[in-house]
């Protein structure tokens, strides 16, 4: 049989029911639908964490104090671990591919300008920080590069802690103090916004060795590390715990790059994706079951038919196909509804509540009409296997 | 032309076996006018099934055009059906949603032939069973006869050697039914082998040779 009439007998068999055809073909749609909207969402989530998570760079490597391990017995003099100062971070400076390192102590602090006063997240940082967190500065400037040990006592504002304070004024040049000390104002940074509910423009920076000094520890938080686009992490990493580890004795530090996280984060996140697709997938599920039903009726209500083109010289196979092809161009259509509803669903979302990440990756539409088409096939099996094995006489005799 | 040689066919019916045919010798000569004739149940339907290669044997040797198609696979079963052998039933058995030139259209379809090369045999089909003004009529616009016409204009698209019909006037008024019988058997005499399975001695008595069956048995076969 030739493809083209193997194809207008299938259209001519689907056209015939065209209601019981329509809502079969619903059942589909609805499932791809379903996917679609619900894969698109869940990749919107997906784009949307990721992006806040990669706001500060992707080439990060953040090195915090003390090492997660498991020892047999006590450590006694060994198991003290070493603080990570300014120095470590200074030696740090000189690493080939390594554009930006950063000290960072964090803490909490009563911040006082004339007769405003408000308690609010102190960061000491050092010079690079804009660079390697990829901030910018409003206005004036950020912590110049002093003597790393005795800074002058300069601060930055955030840019809500600049209206919070200083309302309507300007703040540049004016006194603050922090925690009790005095510093005097140098610049005031770009709104950030805030990242998983932490503002981040809530925040005064001031010089590390100072944030030391106020917080009244000797270690810092954490050392950032932003390297090259063109080295090679596992190169920079290499380099990083050479100098540590000659600078503490022994690997006291704990690194982590912005990379691994990013991975384990993404792998979450496509949990995420899936299991909402999975979801989309029973509604999909119910639809083959209504391509069943409906082929299986179809089957039965031509075994005449059946045996008339058997008759004719029809063979096994061609019978075989012709009620495949029937399942699968139903499910195939539907699909396609599917696509068009589904996307023309997430494209209204998207317009009409701008906030909620909508996000429809052309890889999902493609495989959802896929799945559609081979969700076809499989429900058309059995009834179609049936078609093909039914004896000729008996079927024309059940006319 | 066909040559039938001992040949039993046997049901499995619960725990009996029924002998539908039971050594069953024929030999029908190309061009002949055979009607089979007998009681319900005597086997004449089935011998009719085996002749158009429907139906398998269990035991005994069927050739057809000199060649042996006892044991054709079933797709060359379906072959043989399609080049050799034209059906015409009872029931007419069209297919409701297709037009009477796609009805006939069908032989060819599954055969392969394109588009091109089908057109003119269907028309002229339709033409030979004055069909050519209903060509674009579904099934149930047409009457019986109409009907029982374009399902032999189907049956002989092909230009089989053998038409093969089970009660072709068994749904139709008595006029429609002559009609049916002067189609088919100006075919006949145009050299197509007609075998007609009848219940109606009429019908019957008008073929060259008269096989009548009981039992699964043929109890005579007179030529007239």
């Amino acid at each position: 049989m030739l493809l083209r009439d193997f194809a207008r007998l299938t259209g001519a068999s689907l056209v015939a029911h065209r209601l019981r055809s329509f809502l079969t073909m619903l059942g589909i749609a609805v499932g791809i639908t379903a996917v679609v909207l619900l894969t698109s969402i869940g990749e919107g989530v997906h784009r949307f964490v990721l992006d806040e998570f990669t706001q500060f760079g992707t080439n990060l490597i953040a090195i915090n104090p003390g090492r997660v391990t498991t020892h047999g017995g006590s450590m006694g003099v060994f198991g003290t671990e070493r603080p990570l100062t300014i120095a470590d971070a200074e030696a740090l400076k000189r690493l080939p591919g390594v554009l930006g390192v950063v000290p960072v102590v964090q803490g909490n602090a009563e911040v006082d300008a004339g007769n405003r006063s408000r308690r609010a997240t102190v960061y000491g940082a050092g010079a690079q920080w804009p660079q390697t967190f990829n901030m910018q500065v409003r206005s004036g400037r950020f912590l110049p590069q002093d003597d790393p040990t005795a800074p002058r006592a300069l601060a930055v504002l955030g840019s809500r802690m600049r209206t919070e304070l200083f309302a309507g004024r300007n703040p540049l040049g004016q006194r603050i103090s922090v925690g009790g000390s005095r510093y005097r104002v140098i610049g005031v940074m770009e709104s950030k916004g805030t990242v998983l509910g932490f503002d981040l423009d809530d925040t005064v920076y001031i010089p590390a060795a100072r944030g030391l000094e106020l917080f009244n520890r000797d270690s810092l938080f954490e050392i950032d590390v932003l390297y090259d686009d063109d080295a090679v992490l596992e190169k920079v990493v290499a380099a990083i715990k050479n100098v540590l580890t000659a600078r503490h004795g022994r690997e006291d530090y704990t690194l982590t790059t912005q990379q691994q996280m990013l991975d384990v984060l993404g792998s979450v996140l496509n949990v995420l994706t899936f299991a909402v697709a999975a979801i989309g997938g029973i509604s999909l599920l119910v639809g083959a079951i209504g391509i069943a039903t409906i082929m299986t009726i179809a089957v039965n209500e031509r075994v005449g038919e059946i045996g008339l083109i058997r008759a004719l010289g029809a063979r096994r196979g061609q019978v075989l196909g012709l009620f495949l092809a029937e399942a699968t161009v139903l499910a195939a259509i539907g699909g396609l509804c599917g696509l068009a509803l589904g996307v023309g669903l997430a494209t209204l979302l998207e317009v009409a509540v701008p906030a909620l990440p909508v996000h429809t990756p052309w890889i999902y539409v493609g495989l959802a009409e896929g799945l559609a088409a081979c969700i076809g096939l499989l429900a058309g099996v059995l009834p179609a296997r049936r078609a093909a094995g039914l004896n000729p006489v008996e079927a024309l005799r059940a006319e | 032309m066909i040559d039938l040689q001992h040949i039993h066919r046997d049901f499995q019916v619960g725990d009996q076996i029924v002998h539908a045919l039971d050594d069953v010798t024929l030999s029908v000569k190309a061009g002949d006018y055979v009607s089979t004739m007998g009681p319900s149940g005597s086997g004449k339907s089935t011998l009719l099934n085996l002749i158009g290669l429907l139906d398998r044997a269990t035991r005994g040797r069927y050739r057809l055009n000199d060649e042996d198609v006892t044991t054709l696979s079933d797709a060359e079963q379906a072959e043989t059906r399609n080049r050799r052998i034209g059906f015409v039933f009872q029931a007419f058995h069209l297919v409701p949603r297709l037009t009477a030139r796609e009805n006939v259209e069908l032989p060819l379809i599954l055969a392969g032939l394109p588009p091109e090369q089908r057109q003119g045999r269907v028309a002229a089909s339709l033409e030979a069973l004055q069909l050519s003004d209903r060509a674009h009529h579904k099934p149930d616009q047409l009457s019986g006869g109409q009907r029982q016409r374009v399902a032999i204009a189907r049956a002989t698209v092909t230009e089989p050697a053998v038409l093969l019909a089970d009660e072709p006037t068994g749904n139709l008024d008595q006029k429609s039914g002559r009609d049916v019988i002067d189609v088919l058997e100006s075919l006949n005499a145009r050299g197509i082998t007609l075998i007609v399975v009848t219940h109606d001695p009429e019908l019957g008595e008008r073929a060259r040779r008269r096989v009548l069956m009981r039992d699964g048995r043929i109890e005579s076969d007179m030529v007239r």
